[in-house]
């Protein structure tokens, strides 16, 4: 369903406060908690009642603990909503690839740079063209690193760290990455021959679908001293980088899928939709999954940081100087499609649990022990994309998202239209030539990528970010509007 | 609408290339059903083999407008899967597999033998194509992986009809 206006979907749902919407325990049989759905009256009309559905099916999982939550960025996926967030129990939860989907660890980060928006500007088509001609993107683009099995082994384990021993980067870009560019825990045996042919030609991809590279400029700053802290300022240039860990990552989670669809019925879980399918915490194929699903987090960093290295590069030969001269630092680097293992406050007790994470993003708060020493004070960085004509934001995490959300915030503006319709309602060149009267150059293989990621298929960024605003559980730092976007 | 097009791009190509048709032995072809973010398709065939090959071929149609494509090279397909939804599960991940690895877009498929088994369920197959040539073939957005989420497959008296979403 799409664009429906909701008076079927807010009957269904008990409005708790401004920002926060339950989804009853008795909405659907077999639910173990209720749901929390934090939207705003602006974004209501843009909610599903299939996503209600999805929230729901997710309450039913074993070991949930206090509600199965959606994001304000929320919208029909398979398995868990996109946008979704639930925490299982590590002793009698299970552990879900529905609730992190296939393109583990699809994440964004933010560079900075020293140079100035009218600068960078007036030189936009070139230095996109040359970002487009040094990061493959696109359906059948390969890499130009060509790695044996054995650094392919040393990725999955050790995600951008392999990167930036390699050559790709410094070490600051470890310290400002969420889990320092790798998890611990990863096991390359639980990865299948298919998943390494997939993954070896593609290191520092950008992929296709909503990935993209972004030249921004920072147009608005809230929070001056938080600004301060993450390197920004008012007129500043920055790029976002927004992709996954490709063909690896979504062979391990369909072989991993084949293994848990059949662990179900040995462990006579009851799903209401098959691409829920899970097991025990603790059990064999949970964690083999678990373990291989790190590997592909992995991996998704080393992409990440690969791309971030070339994007550097580009820059240096355009505007001259190395990487310190342009002050070409990574701000953050957040993954908001992923599983981990967290320790959270739960009626009162410390509790470890599987949070899953699918199209949201870990907004940790000022203090916590996984926050880089260098926002220790102020909090993590939350990284949220805009579509290609509305702007991105930075917020910081808090401890209310502790409290409210498993640590945790949106991901994105959402999507409320098709690929179908948009390529229906929009079309690829006039959209160019109406973001290129904005003053937004895009730059893609071909047009049809453009209409299937307009604008007016997301919700406004605007509209989500203030909802995790007034919820507390990630303030606004600062908003960079687009320059210009290389889409895969 | 700022943006609205003035001209329908590629809504004929996704949405009317091979729209079922009913004959006197059943039903035969596919269609796409609206999805916010991925694409779910209903794919129908006389025989489940014909339908699983219909699928398939709706499958690569999001990715690419098949209709040009050729049968220059073949490969060889077998899968042994727990179950039925496993087994169309299986066989599309397959082919998305071979699509990326060995380079080559599928737009015709042939399943000589497919067995429904109480413990276990096969096909062998023929899929046909050509290696992708990124002058010749302009692609949409790629398709990531085949869900399990709305799956369904049926036996009516029109034939067999499968329904399939897959994540883009």
């Amino acid at each position: 369903m799409e664009n429906n206006t909701n008076n079927e979907v807010v009957d269904l749902l008990k409005q708790i406060d401004a920002n926060t919407w339950e989804v009853p325990i008795d909405h659907k049989s077999g639910m173990r908690v209720p749901g929390r759905i934090f939207v705003s009256d602006r974004l209501i009309p843009s909610l599903d009642r299939e996503t209600i559905d999805q929230v729901a099916n997710v309450a039913t999982l074993p070991g949930i603990q206090k509600y199965s939550m959606a994001m304000p960025d929320a919208h029909l996926g398979y398995g868990f909503p996109i946008g979704g967030v639930a925490a299982f129990d590590e002793e009698d939860g299970v552990i879900s690839p529905g609730g992190v989907g296939f393109d583990i660890n699809c994440g964004v980060r933010l560079v900075r740079t020293n140079l100035g928006c009218q600068d960078v500007q007036p030189r936009m088509t070139e230095l996109l063209d040359n970002l487009f001609h040094e990061i493959p993107s696109g359906v059948g683009s390969k890499s130009r690193i060509r790695a044996p099995d054995s650094d392919l082994d040393d990725v999955f384990i050790n995600g951008a760290q392999w990167a930036v021993e390699a050559g790709y980067g410094v070490q600051a870009d470890l310290d400002h990455c969420e889990s320092g560019g790798f998890i611990e825990g990863a096991d390359p045996a639980q990865v299948s021959i298919k998943a390494r042919k997939r993954g070896r030609p593609q290191f520092g991809t950008l992929g296709s679908g909503n990935h993209f590279i972004e030249v921004q400029c920072v147009d608005k700053i809230y929070d001056r001293d938080v600004a301060s802290a993450y390197g920004l300022e008012e007129g500043q240039v920055t790029v976002m980088i927004h992709c996954g860990s490709r063909g690896a990552g979504h062979q391990i989670c369909t072989d991993h899928l084949r293994v848990l669809s059949q662990a179900v019925k040995k462990y006579g879980i009851d799903l209401p939709d098959k691409q829920l399918a899970c097991a025990p915490a603790r059990s064999r194929e949970a964690q083999d999954y678990f373990k291989a699903m790190l590997c592909a987090a992995n991996y998704a960093w080393m992409n990440r940081q690969v791309i971030t290295h070339w994007t550097r590069e580009v820059f240096e030969s355009a505007f001259g100087g190395d990487m310190d001269d342009l002050g070409m630092d990574l701000v953050y680097d957040v993954t908001h499609n992923v599983a981990k293992l967290e320790e959270h406050v739960i009626d009162g007790k410390k509790k470890d649990v599987y949070v899953h994470r699918k199209g949201a993003t870990r907004a940790f708060p000022p203090g916590h022990r996984e926050v880089p020493l260098a926002y220790r004070d102020v909090g993590q960085p939350v990284l949220i994309p805009g579509s290609m004509g509305t702007p991105s934001y930075i917020l910081h995490g808090t401890e209310a998202a502790m409290d409210i959300s498993f640590g945790s915030a949106c991901h994105g503006a959402g999507r409320v239209m098709s690929r179908g319709h948009a390529k229906h309602e929009f079309h690829g060149e006039t959209i160019k030539e109406v973001l290129a009267s904005q003053g937004i150059t895009v730059k893609a293989a071909h047009p049809s990528v453009i209409a299937e990621e307009a604008p007016g298929v997301y919700k406004p960024s605007g509209d989500v970010v203030n909802v995790v605003h007034d919820l507390g559980i990630a303030m606004k730092v600062a908003r960079m509007v687009p320059l210009g976007v290389v889409k895969g | 609408m700022r943006y609205r097009a003035d001209t329908i791009s590629n809504k004929e190509r996704i949405l009317q290339t091979m729209p079922p048709q009913e004959n006197n032995t059943g039903r035969e072809g596919y269609e796409y059903l609206p999805h916010t973010a991925d694409a779910k398709f209903r794919a129908y065939g006389i025989t489940i083999e014909k339908a699983f090959e219909n699928a398939a071929r709706a499958m690569f149609n999001v990715m690419i407008d098949t209709q040009p494509i050729s049968n220059k090279v073949s490969e060889r397909i077998e899968i042994t899967s727990a179950d039925l939804d496993g087994l169309l599960v299986d066989w599309l991940s397959e082919l998305l597999y071979l699509f990326e690895v060995d380079t080559v877009v599928f737009a015709d498929f042939s399943i000589s033998s497919l067995h429904i088994g109480k413990d276990e369920c096969s096909l062998s197959a023929t899929a046909y194509g050509e290696p992708i040539d990124l002058a010749r073939h302009r692609f949409d957005t790629e398709i990531k992986a085949v869900t399990y989420n709305g799956l369904t497959i049926e036996e009516s008296s029109e034939g067999w009809g499968v329904q399939v979403v897959v994540d883009i």
